[in-house]
C-alpha cells in the first residue's frame, strides 16, 4: 500500500471537512429558513438582540461542557447548579443585603467548590462522572427549593439587572450617530457596535490570511484557497449584518461581549495551549497521556471546577435577565446545553470537538426555539423537533465516519 | 489435489490507494497456507475481501470456492459456505462461560429455549477436540489467552468449518502454548481443515505450512511449496522486503562506559492484592551505550517491573533505590520519571501508547509539550517541524505528520511512539516488547534505531519475548521469573538454552 495519500482535490477536502462546513450551512439553512417563514420577523434587530439574551446562558455553558466532554466526561449537574446559584445570589442580594460586586465572586466561588466537589470524585475515585453529576443534579435541584423556600426571590437592583439586559454605551459623538441612524433609516445609531464589528471582521480576515501565508512558509498544507475565501466572506457578511441590526437597536449587549470574550478565550485555550492539547490526549487516551507524564487526575478535577464556575456564572446571567430567581431556574437546562455540545460535532467517547462548533450548535438550537416560538408552534412540537435535530446531527456525523473508513 | 479455493487477479482499491493489485491465491483441499508479507502488504485487506467484510462488486476479480463461483455479501455468507476467520483481537464475550460463547448466535435451543444440557455436551466435544481441558462453565476472563485461542477454534470447529483461517494466531501466545497451537493444526490438517496462516514468524510457518504465498506492496510475489522443498526463512524475507537480508540484526560498535541507572532492591507489591509480591528485591544497572535484555516467560514480572520504576505507574508500596548517574533520582510520578531522564515504551501500543484518533504531530509531542511551547502557548509551526524531523529521521511512511495513527500500520505506529520519547529527551529508554506484531523490515530499522541510541550514550532496557533478538542485540541479558532476576549472561556466554535453563531450574 505505501504512502497513505491524502487527496487535494476541493470535492475531497470538502468531503473530509463535511462536519465543520456542514454545520455552518445546516445554521444559515436553519436561519433562511425560519427568516422566511417568520416573515422576516427572525432577523429583526429586536429579535436578534433577544436571540443573544436568551441564549446566552446556554452558550456559556456549553463552552465548560465541551472541555468536559473532550476530557472523556459528562456533567447532568449543571442546570440545577446555575439555578442553585442564582438562588444563591438572589439570597445574597435580596434577603442579606449584600452588595452586587461581593455577591458576584461569592456566586462565582461557590459554583467553583460545586465543581471541585464534584471533580474530587470523579477525578480521584473513578466514580463515573454520569452518576456523579446525576446525583449533585438531584442535591442542587433540592437545595434550591430549599433555599428559596419554595418562592420566587427578586426583584434586583439595577445594577445587577444590567449584567443580563443592560448595553454597552456609545462613545462617538451624538451627532455622527444621528446622520448614521438617518442613512439607515432607524430611529438610532450604535456607531460603536458597528465599529467594533468592522475592526472584528479586519481581524478575522488579517489573522485569516497571516495564518495561510505561515502556512506555505511551513509547507502545510490548509484549507484551499476557493474555501478559505468562501468561509471567509460568509462569515464576515454575518458579522457585519448582526452588527449592523444591532446597531440600529439599542448596540452590544453586555452579555453579548461577556459571551465572545469568553468563547475567544477558550477557543484559544483548547487549540493552542498545553493544557487544551492535554485535555484531547486525555479524552483521547487516558492510559497514553498518564503514560506520557500528563497529571490526567487534576485536568479531570479542574474540567469540572471550571464548569462549576461557567455554571455559576450562567446561573447569574439568567437571574439577572429574569429580575428574579424561582425554584424552576434551570431546569432541564443541561439537555440542551450537552444538546449542543453534540450537534457541535463533538464525540460522547472523549478527544474530539472544538469550542467553535459548541457555540454554533448552541445557536443552532436557540434559532430554532425562537423560530418555532415566534411561528407559534406548541412546546410539544418544539420538544421532538429539537429531539430529531439532535439525532440527525450525530448520525450525519457516524455516517460520514462510516463512509470514511 | 484440487483446488478448495482460488482467488484470481484480485484488485482491490480505496480513495487514493490500491490495496490489492492482482493477488492470486490458491489454496488446495487439505492442505495449511501460510500467507506473509510486512504489516500494510494487504493480508488483511485480502482476507476481508474473503470473508465479505467487502462484498462482491466491491472488488475486481474473481473466487472460485469448491469449484463454484462465490459472490460473498457479508460475513455469514461466508460463514455458512465454512470459511471461518479467527482474528488477531479474539471476539470472546469475558463473562460468558466457554459453552456459552461457542454457541453465541448459534445456539442450541428450540423455539429460543436453550437446551443447556446438549449445549455442555456439544462443548465437552468440542474441547476435547482441541485438546482444551477446561469445564465448559468456565468464564471466559479466567482463562489465559492462549486457551482463549483454543476456545475460538472449537468455535470455528462447532460450525462445520472447511476453510480455517488464522491470523497472527500465536502474537500473544508464550513458547509452549504457540508449539501447542501448531500441533493442534497439524492434527485439524490430518482430519482434513483446510487452514489458511497469516504470521509474521517464519519458523512457525516453515513448521506447518505446506505452501507459502508471499505478499508485497497489495501482490503476490511469489508462491513456495514444501513438497518442493523450497521453503526457506531466507527466501521468505527476502521475498517480503524484496531484497536480502544477510543480517537481521544490524551490527554496532559495543563499547558501553561508566554506570548510567542502577536500581537497587527494587520490590513491587500487586495493587489489588496486597500480600502477593510481584517484584522480589531486583538489583540491575544499565551503562551508557549499553543495551541489557530482561529476558523472561510472560508473566514473569518484566513489565510490571519496568512500569513501577516508570513513575510507580503499576503496584504499591513500592520499595528500592533508582539511581542515575551514582545519584538518588526522584521517579515517583512519571512526570518526574520524565525529567529525570527516564522514558517507557509500552509493549500496548494502541492502548498505553498512542492516542490513535490524533494527529502523528500530536503524538510526538505529546510527553514533552514543555519544547514546543513557550508560556504554555503551543507553537504550532515549531511543532510541525519537529515532528517533521521524526517523520524523516524514523522513516514514518506517510506523506505529512497530520495523518491520524490509527491508520497507519504497527510498524510505523511504533516509530511514532519512539519519536515522542527520544523528542522526551531520555537518558534510559526502557523498551517493552519494541517488535511486537511488526514486520521484519520494520523491525530491522527498530533495531537500527535502537543501535543508534546506544551509539548516542544513552542507556537502553529491553523487554523481549523473542530471545532471538535479545541474543542478535544485547550486550547483556539478564533472565527473569516470577518477580526475580535469576540470572545475567553477557553477550558471549547467552544462548537459548542457557536462559530457559535459567528459567526452568531457579
Amino acid at each position: 500500500m505505501g504512502m497513505e495519500q491524502t487527496n487535494t482535490s476541493l470535492g475531497a477536502y470538502f468531503k473530509h471537512h463535511l462536519r465543520e462546513y456542514g454545520l455552518l450551512i445546516a445554521l444559515i439553512a436553519i436561519m433562511v429558513f425560519f427568516q422566511i417563514m417568520t416573515n422576516g420577523t427572525l432577523l429583526k434587530p429586536v429579535n436578534i438582540t433577544n436571540l443573544f439574551l436568551q441564549n446566552s446562558y446556554i452558550i456559556i455553558m456549553a463552552l465548560g461542557m465541551l472541555v468536559v466532554i473532550v476530557a472523556g466526561h459528562i456533567d447532568l449537574s449543571v442546570g440545577s447548579v446555575m439555578g442553585f446559584v442564582g438562588a444563591f445570589a438572589a439570597v445574597m442580594i435580596v434577603e442579606w443585603n449584600m452588595p452586587v460586586g461581593v455577591t458576584m465572586i461569592a456566586a462565582l466561588v461557590v459554583g467553583g467548590f460545586i465543581g471541585a466537589a464534584q471533580g474530587y470524585f470523579v477525578a480521584y475515585w473513578k466514580i463515573p462522572s454520569f452518576i456523579v453529576t446525576l446525583a449533585a443534579m438531584l442535591v442542587f435541584r433540592g437545595l434550591s427549593l430549599w433555599l428559596l423556600e419554595g418562592q420566587s426571590v427578586g426583584p434586583f437592583p439595577r445594577e445587577f439587572q444590567l449584567i443580563s439586559t443592560g448595553f454597552v454605551g456609545d462613545i462617538f459623538p451624538a451627532s455622527l450617530s444621528q446622520t448614521l441612524a438617518d442613512i439607515a433609516g432607524s430611529r438610532n445609531f450604535n456607531v460603536l457596535s458597528m465599529a467594533l464589528g468592522v475592526i472584528a471582521v479586519a481581524l478575522i480576515i488579517w489573522m485569516g490570511m497571516r495564518d495561510r501565508a505561515r502556512n506555505a512558509r511551513y509547507g502545510i498544507q490548509g484549507e484551499p484557497q476557493a474555501f478559505f475565501v468562501v468561509r471567509t466572506a460568509i462569515v464576515s457578511f454575518a458579522l457585519l449584518f448582526v452588527m449592523f441590526k444591532l446597531s440600529t437597536f439599542r448596540g452590544l449587549p453586555n452579555v453579548l461581549v461577556s459571551m465572545v470574550v469568553l468563547t475567544v478565550v477558550y477557543a484559544f485555550l483548547t487549540a493552542n495551549t498545553t493544557i487544551g492539547r492535554r485535555i484531547y490526549a486525555l479524552g483521547g487516551n487516558e492510559k497514553a497521556a498518564k503514560l506520557s507524564g500528563i497529571k490526567t487526575e487534576r485536568l479531570t478535577f479542574l474540567a469540572f471546577v471550571n464548569m462549576g464556575i461557567l455554571a455559576a456564572l450562567a446561573g447569574l446571567i439568567f437571574a439577572a435577565r429574569l429580575n428574579t430567581a424561582t425554584p424552576k431556574a434551570g431546569f432541564a437546562v443541561e439537555l440542551d446545553v450537552i444538546a449542543a455540545v453534540f450537534i457541535g460535532g463533538a464525540s460522547m467517547s472523549g478527544g474530539s470537538g472544538k469550542i467553535i462548533g459548541a457555540v454554533v450548535g448552541a445557536f443552532i438550537m436557540g434559532v430554532m426555539n425562537n423560530g418555532m416560538s415566534i411561528l407559534g408552534i406548541g412546546i410539544d412540537y418544539q420538544q421532538v423537533i429539537k429531539g430529531l435535530v439532535l439525532l440527525a446531527a450525530v448520525f450525519f456525523d457516524v455516517y460520514n465516519k462510516n463512509k470514511q473508513g | 489435489m484440487t483446488s478448495l479455493l482460488e482467488m484470481r487477479s484480485i484488485t482491490k482499491t480505496f480513495p487514493g490507494v490500491k490495496a490489492l493489485d492482482q493477488v492470486n491465491l490458491d489454496v488446495k483441499e487439505g492442505e495449511i497456507h501460510a500467507i506473509c508479507g510486512e504489516n500494510g502488504a494487504g493480508k488483511s485487506t485480502l482476507m476481508k475481501v474473503l470473508s465479505g467484510v467487502y462484498p462482491a462488486g466491491s472488488y475486481d476479480g474473481e473466487i472460485h470456492y469448491d469449484g463454484q463461483v462465490a459472490e460473498f455479501r457479508n460475513i455469514s455468507d461466508s460463514e455458512n459456505k465454512g470459511i471461518i476467520i479467527i482474528h488477531q483481537e479474539l471476539a470472546l464475550v469475558p463473562l460468558l462461560s466457554i459453552a456459552e460463547n461457542l454457541f453465541l448466535g448459534n445456539e442450541r435451543a428450540a423455539n429460543g429455549v436453550i437446551n443447556w444440557r446438549d449445549t455442555f455436551q456439544r462443548t465437552e466435544q468440542l474441547l476435547q477436540k482441541v485438546g482444551l481441558k477446561e469445564a465448559p462453565s468456565t468464564l471466559i476472563e479466567t482463562l489465559g489467552v492462549g486457551k482463549q485461542q483454543l476456545v475460538e477454534i472449537a468455535k470455528a470447529l462447532s460450525k462445520e468449518v472447511r476453510l480455517l483461517i488464522l491470523d497472527e494466531p500465536t502474537a500473544a501466545l508464550s513458547e509452549s502454548d504457540s508449539q501447542a497451537l501448531l500441533d493442534l493444526m497439524l492434527e485439524l490438517k490430518a482430519q482434513g481443515v483446510t487452514q489458511i496462516i497469516i504470521s509474521h514468524k517464519l519458523n512457525e510457518v516453515r513448521r506447518v505450512a505446506d505452501t507459502v504465498t508471499v505478499i508485497r506492496d497489495g501482490t503476490s510475489v511469489s508462491t513456495m511449496s514444501a513438497a518442493s522443498g523450497d521453503i526457506t526463512e531466507d527466501r521468505i524475507v527476502h521475498d517480503m522486503v524484496g531484497r536480502d537480508m544477510s543480517d537481521r540484526y544490524p551490527a554496532r560498535p559495543r563499547n558501553p562506559s561508566d554506570i548510567l541507572m542502577e536500581v537497587n532492591n527494587w520490590n513491587v507489591w500487586h495493587p489489588e492484592h496486597a500480600d502477593r509480591q510481584m517484584i522480589k528485591d531486583v538489583n540491575f544497572h544499565v551503562r551508557k551505550g549499553e543495551v541489557v535484555g530482561i529476558a523472561g516467560l510472560m508473566g514473569s514480572g518484566r513489565t510490571e517491573l519496568a512500569m513501577s520504576i516508570f513513575g510507580r505507574s503499576y503496584g504499591r508500596n513500592i520499595g528500592g533505590e533508582v539511581q542515575l548517574h551514582g545519584k538518588s533520582a526522584d521517579v515517583s510520578q512519571i512526570d518526574r520519571a520524565i525529567d529525570a531522564g527516564l522514558a517507557y515504551v509500552t509493549e500496548d501500543r494502541k492502548s498505553l501508547g498512542l492516542v490513535l484518533d490524533e494527529t502523528i504531530r500530536t503524538n510526538i509531542t505529546l510527553a514533552n509539550l514543555g519544547d514546543v511551547s513557550n508560556a504554555g502557548v503551543i507553537n504550532e509551526h515549531e511543532e510541525t517541524q519537529v515532528s517533521e524531523k521524526y517523520r524523516g529521521a524514523m522513516n514514518i511512511r506517510t506523506p505529512s505528520v497530520f495523518q491520524k495513527v490509527v491508520n497507519l500500520s504497527g510498524g510505523n505506529q511504533q516509530k511514532v511512539v519512539l519519536s515522542k520519547w527520544l523528542f522526551a529527551q531520555p537518558e534510559v529508554l526502557i523498551l517493552d516488547e519494541p517488535t511486537r506484531g511488526i514486520d521484519v523490515g520494520a523491525k530491522f530499522e527498530i533495531y537500527g534505531i535502537i543501535n543508534e541510541l546506544a551509539a548516542q550514550g544513552k542507556g537502553v532496557v529491553m523487554i523481549s519475548s523473542e530471545m532471538p533478538e535479545l541474543l542478535g542485540m544485547c550486550d547483556r541479558i539478564y533472565v527473569m521469573n516470577e518477580g526475580e532476576l535469576v540470572g545475567e549472561l553477557t553477550a558471549e556466554e547467552a544462548s537459548q538454552e542457557r536462559i530457559m535453563s535459567l528459567i526452568v531450574t531457579e
